[in-house]
């Protein structure tokens, strides 16, 4: 049973085809909307339409008696049993937070919310009966505009007394790791000023999210479709009042995430609760409609910041003033999301002086959480959007102004003035290739051409050198943001009879490829063939262990894990391999899946050993008969990816049309465990981040109804709207982890956004555009041109759409088309996707 | 999708499918290609009690030449309408306006009669049907009547097909040798117009003989410029002249503000893309 076959010389760094995309591309395969049990009852939410409101009375006499109904819940029905959702990341001592009910109790705090859940013998009796609830409420103020709530007013939560939950600092200065900011505010040569908002988003997963619990037996069993099988369990456990043993939970196949599944919801506790009052096993799957309305939403901050430099253009000080909207509640890890962002604003720069301070405000809209890259996307945008403001106050092109200011490669390792140590990078070499790839240089001299030819289609150029932290997280790190839970990740490894592996791991891939890259590492690590390894996710009692899939940590954290695990199956399998071999533990090398006494041609395969150790005939004394092993690797630093991204944009002056013409990333993400995953992520994230600058937008009118509640007006890109990528990556390994890898799952997310905004200032700079606030829509840039100050100059946030931080610039009579006649159109866009 | 409870029938023949919509049934909607209705009915915004599904008759559907105009069965395709020769060669207008809806999938179920019904005042179709003057012709419990297409829409999803009507087909009279050309403004691909323009021009020695333009989601319904129309004529069917005849495109709209963009940016957009939608006509 030695491995004979052929295959790569090492499995790593070779772009396989994913193994899980025969079924996940295809559908066939088990979503949790695809369960269906005996018996089973399917649940539907009646949600509120008010913002904010007391209610005054339910009715659901006509609901209960409506055909195949058999009960109707209220959130006085679920009583205790349903708890407060949780917070894990209280991010001060003294934070505020309201109580959290899946289903509300006496007052709704955003349109949306869940007042009522019917349950019924079919999906359809179900739909039927929700619009039989009867409701009545006593409307309350509405707090939509974070910026107005802020400084008071009327207030989310009265009991509060606040609409701020919590305001967190970081001070180089207190911190000892850099100088007094103010200090270097008061000395600046040049200081550059702006104000920046990043707009509220949609995760907009493929897979609308779905959760079937089965409380018969001895165990419940939950299945969701989650990104945090492991978290949640013990979420419910403790939220609900459930022995943690007596619940199972599982994420089988999941259709996509991006954070927006890394939550406990509402609609997983409801029907954990229900199904275990009622006990039959219950089934609930949202709408799209459903999902753009109350999944978590993402971003949404107001970013003021000041940078003070010298006249050369060295950057003296930071200082970073933010307001983070938390929605209405706050969720998982909701006030966590901009402090997550909080150590990344000095980016790839060597800053003397930095202070970061962040109010968490509460406004009656659906609540926020983490959107792929989590705090870090707001950072690196305003940074990167800074730089280019601080080259143009110089007179410097933005790669120079960035040169002078970043940490050149031989300053590695690097402590930062947020407290950081970055442990390798070459952001010279990113830059140099990513230049050459792009044509800087030509593109530099057609931009000139067509500014001096008053071409009406004018060119941009932008630029983002981007640096983020991923691989979440060192626990002590995590310990002392006094986030609830550590930051390590397990993995097993079973050694089956017939040679196979079994690789059992805590994280828990929606889409991104783990079963192919374990796959891959534990092939060569263990010299057995790629088809032999079998990786197993997603069932807390398969992967009891596990801290789950965000924050670009499954491969630096998980994969770790799983190269622990296999590291103490070898050396659980020497002694074995020695005594069958007779000859000395030490004279063993393994290479190529066999031990081999060293000098001769004497060896045994790790296949064989498995066989062995099953039979377990011939063991040598006091060792156990097995080969299985398991492992947890808590990381003893965060991880460090950068790249440089360059952007060309076309743009249209006299309708406002952007149109990206080439787009050059050029990525460091350390050690490449499989190419072609890399690249679908590089290219996913990227689509993501452009999407921020140019099309989403969650957009509430004054009544915090939300007017972008279908894929009509909330606009997710497709492939005809971009260009071809021209990827490509430079490689400077972690010095932190075994593997050498550093994570890639958000950073073209990160890097893209700043990359496609700078492109479109840049484009209008000389007609006295100086911001444009995202999404850079037709009618924003156009409106910027219009709206130029008295000295030629205008801040995008002049004009009349966006001189406020709301996103205000819809009529509220849109919205009533929507319910209303225009319907039809709104329906029509995501007809296909319900 | 799960829409409230409904009857559904599906008759073979266009008097049959009148008779059922004469029943007592209390909410009747016809089915034609459900590329617009079904969505409705999924969000539960409609609630109809009995669904005629009109996908059966054959009367119904295909391009025929009728000497001076071509007619249009009303559950033509949008595919079928594209692909077609004989409508790229006369209603050039109209294939250009067809292919810029959704994408193939919706393209091969939705019809050019659904789209004219359902009468979004960001649906493609009414425009080139409007600027190519056609006409419409409708089935009731009193026969049949035709309507000009200047008749035809009447407000924002609202027309002259009363509830118990059937739309049964389109005449265009032959714009034959006509350049054409459909300007459609979204912000992504696959976008309802935010504005568009519907312009088919004809060019005789370099100058523009006659020219017909409709908007597209600049009020409740689509409107002809007719004052664009005029100001074209005669006029060389070059740069500048055009684009000052479009300039006064948006006189006299209504535009809608929303997320897309207010009313008065509508109405710049109106009077740029008419300039480039006559310009492109007079090209091709
Ligand atoms: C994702 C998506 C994107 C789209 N994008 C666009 C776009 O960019 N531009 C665009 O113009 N359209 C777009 N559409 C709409 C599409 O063009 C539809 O085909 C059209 O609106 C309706 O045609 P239908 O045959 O599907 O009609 P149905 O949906 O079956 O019916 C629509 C309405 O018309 C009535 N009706 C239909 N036919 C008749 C008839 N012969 N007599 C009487 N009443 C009738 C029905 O009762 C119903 O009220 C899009 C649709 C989808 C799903």
């Amino acid at each position: 049973m030695t491995v004979t076959e052929e295959r790569p010389v090492t499995e790593v760094g070779s772009p396989r085809r994913r193994k899980e995309d025969g079924r996940l591309v295809t559908g066939r395969t088990r979503w949790t909307d695809n369960i269906s049990l005996p018996g089973m009852l399917h649940l539907a939410m009646v949600r509120s339409p008010m913002a904010h409101a007391t209610i005054t009375s339910i009715d659901v006499e006509a609901a209960k008696s409506s055909p195949g109904v058999v009960a109707v819940f209220t959130g006085a029905d679920l009583g205790d049993e349903q708890g407060s959702l949780p917070c894990a990341w209280p991010i001060t001592a003294d934070q505020k937070a309201p109580p959290h009910p899946s289903i509300a109790v006496d007052t709704v705090n955003f349109a949306g919310e869940i007042v009522a859940c019917i349950v019924a013998r079919s999906a359809v009796a179900a739909k039927d009966a929700v619009e039989l609830v009867d409701l009545e409420y006593d409307e309350l103020p509405v707090v939509v505009e974070m910026a107005a709530a802020a400084e008071g007013g009327n207030l989310t939560h009265p009991d509060l007394g606040t609409n701020v939950s919590a305001t967190w600092v970081f001070d180089s200065a207190e911190a000892g790791t850099g100088g007094n900011v103010e200090d270097a505010i008061r000395d600046a040569e040049v200081l550059v000023e702006r104000t920046f908002r990043q707009q509220r988003l949609i995760p907009a997963f493929m897979e609308p999210r779905s959760v079937v619990c089965d409380p018969t037996g001895e165990q419940t069993t939950l299945w969701s479709a989650t990104q945090i099988p492991h978290i949640l369990k013990l979420m419910l456990a403790l939220t609900c009042g459930i022995s943690e043993s007596k619940l199972r939970v599982i994420a089988p196949d999941v259709g996509g995430g991006f954070g927006g599944k890394l939550q406990v919801t509402p609609e997983e506790v409801i029907t954990l609760v229900v199904s275990r009052r009622l006990g039959k096993p219950c089934k609930y799957t949202e709408t799209r409609s459903e999902s753009l309305l109350a999944g978590h939403h993402g971003r949404d901050q107001i970013q003021t910041l000041t940078l003070s430099a010298t006249r050369d253009g060295i950057v003296t000080g930071l200082k970073v003033d933010l307001l983070a909207d938390m929605g209405a509640y706050l969720g998982l890890v909701t006030p966590g999301v901009p402090i997550l962002g909080a150590f990344m604003y000095n980016a790839i720069y060597k800053f003397p002086a930095y202070r970061f301070e962040c109010r968490n405000i509460f406004t009656n809209k659906n609540w926020t959480d983490a959107y792929r890259g989590a705090g870090r996307p707001e950072a690196t945008f305003a940074i990167e959007r800074l730089m280019d403001e601080l080259a143009v106050e110089i007179g410097v092109d933005p790669l120079e102004i960035r040169e002078r200011n970043w940490i050149k490669h031989e300053e590695f390792p690097f402590s930062t003035v947020a407290g950081l140590e970055y442990d390798t990078g070459n952001y010279e070499a990113a830059t140099a290739r990513a230049k050459e790839l792009f044509g800087y240089d030509a593109l530099r001299a057609e931009q000139r051409e067509r500014r001096e030819s008053g071409d009406p289609v004018q060119l941009g150029i932008g630029v983002s050198t981007f640096t983020e932290m991923c691989g979440l997280a060192p626990s002590r790190v995590l310990g002392a943001l006094s986030y609830g839970a550590g930051g390590w990740e397990h993995a097993s490894i079973r050694m089956l009879p017939s040679g196979k592996v079994e690789v059992i791991t805590g994280s828990s891939g929606h889409g991104q490829g783990h079963e192919t890259a374990w796959s891959q590492i534990v092939a060569d690590r263990l010299g057995v063939a790629f088809d032999d390894v079998e990786v197993l996710h997603g069932d807390t009692q398969i992967s009891a262990r596990g801290l789950d899939t965000y924050g670009s940590r499954s491969l630096t954290v998980g994969g770790m894990a799983v190269v622990a695990a296999a590291d103490k199956v070898i050396e659980k399998a020497r002694p074995i391999a020695a005594h069958l071999l007779e000859a000395n533990a030490d004279d063993l090398e393994f290479t190529g899946g066999k031990f081999n006494v060293r000098g001769t041609d004497s060896s045994i395969g790790i296949g064989d050993l498995a066989l062995a150790v099953f039979a377990a005939h011939n063991m040598p004394d006091g060792v156990e008969p097995s080969l299985d092993a398991e492992a947890t690797f808590d990381p003893e630093n965060f991880s460090f990816p950068h790249g440089t991204h360059l952007c060309a944009v076309e743009v249209d002056t006299e309708t406002g049309e952007t149109k990206i013409r080439s787009y050059v990333c050029v990525d460091d993400i350390g050690k490449v465990v499989n190419p072609l995953i890399v690249e679908g992520q590089v290219h996913g994230g990227l689509v993501q981040g452009i999407a921020q600058a140019l099309w989403e937008e969650a957009v509430y009118d004054d009544s915090g109804t939300l007017v972008t509640g279908s894929f009509v007006d909330y606009l997710v890109p497709s492939a005809a709207d971009l260009p071809h990528f021209t990827t490509d990556r430079t490689e400077s390994p972690s010095s932190t982890n075994a593997l050498g890898v550093k994570g890639v799952g958000e950073a073209g997310t990160i890097a893209s956004t700043p990359a496609v905004v700078n492109a479109v200032v840049d484009a209008l700079r000389h007609l006295g555009v100086r911001d444009i606030e995202m999404p850079c829509s037709p009618h924003r840039v156009w409106s910027a041109l219009q709206h130029l100050d008295g000295d030629g100059s205008s801040s995008g946030a002049d004009t009349p759409t966006e001189k406020t931080y709301v996103a205000d610039d819809a009529d509220p009579s849109h919205n009533a088309q929507l319910s209303g006649e225009d319907a039809g159109r709104a329906a029509a866009d995501h007809g296909g996707l319900g | 999708m799960i829409p409230v409870a409904f009857d559904y029938t599906a008759p073979s023949s266009v008097a049959d499918a009148v008779s059922a919509l004469g029943s007592d049934s209390e909410e009747i909607k016809v089915l034609a290609g459900g590329q617009s209705l079904i969505p409705v009915l999924r969000l539960r915004l409609a609630a109809p009690t009995l669904l005629v599904d009109i996908g059966r008759i054959p009367e119904l559907r295909g391009i025929t030449d009728e000497g001076d105009a071509l007619v249009i069965g009303a559950m033509t395709t949008h595919a079928e309408v594209a692909d077609s020769d004989l409508v790229k060669e006369h209603a050039g207008v109209l294939a250009k306006a067809t292919e810029a809806v959704a994408d193939p999938q919706v393209r091969h179920r939705g019809t050019l009669g659904g789209s004219l019904v359902h009468a979004d005042p960001a649906g493609d179709l009414p425009a080139p049907i409007l600027a190519l003057d056609a006409e419409l012709v409708i089935a009731g419990a009193d026969g049949e009547r035709t309507v000009p297409a200047a008749n035809f829409f009447h407000d924002m999803f609202a027309t002259a097909v009363g509830d118990r009507e059937i739309l049964t087909k389109v005449r265009i009279p032959k714009h034959t040798g006509w350049g054409a050309h459909y300007e459609k403004f979204t912000r992504v691909a696959q976008q309802w117009s935010i504005v568009a323009v519907a312009a088919t021009v004809k060019v005789d020695g370099g100058s523009i003989s006659a020219a017909k333009v409709a908007l597209t989601n600049m009020g409740a319904t689509p409107i002809r410029a007719t004052g664009v129309e005029q100001a074209l004529l005669g006029r060389a069917a070059a740069g500048d002249t055009v684009k000052q005849a479009a300039s006064s495109a948006a006189e006299g709209t209504n535009p809608p503000t929303d997320t897309n963009g207010d009313a008065s940016y509508r109405r710049h957009l109106a009077n740029v893309l008419t300039g480039r939608a006559v310009l492109a006509a007079a090209a091709n």
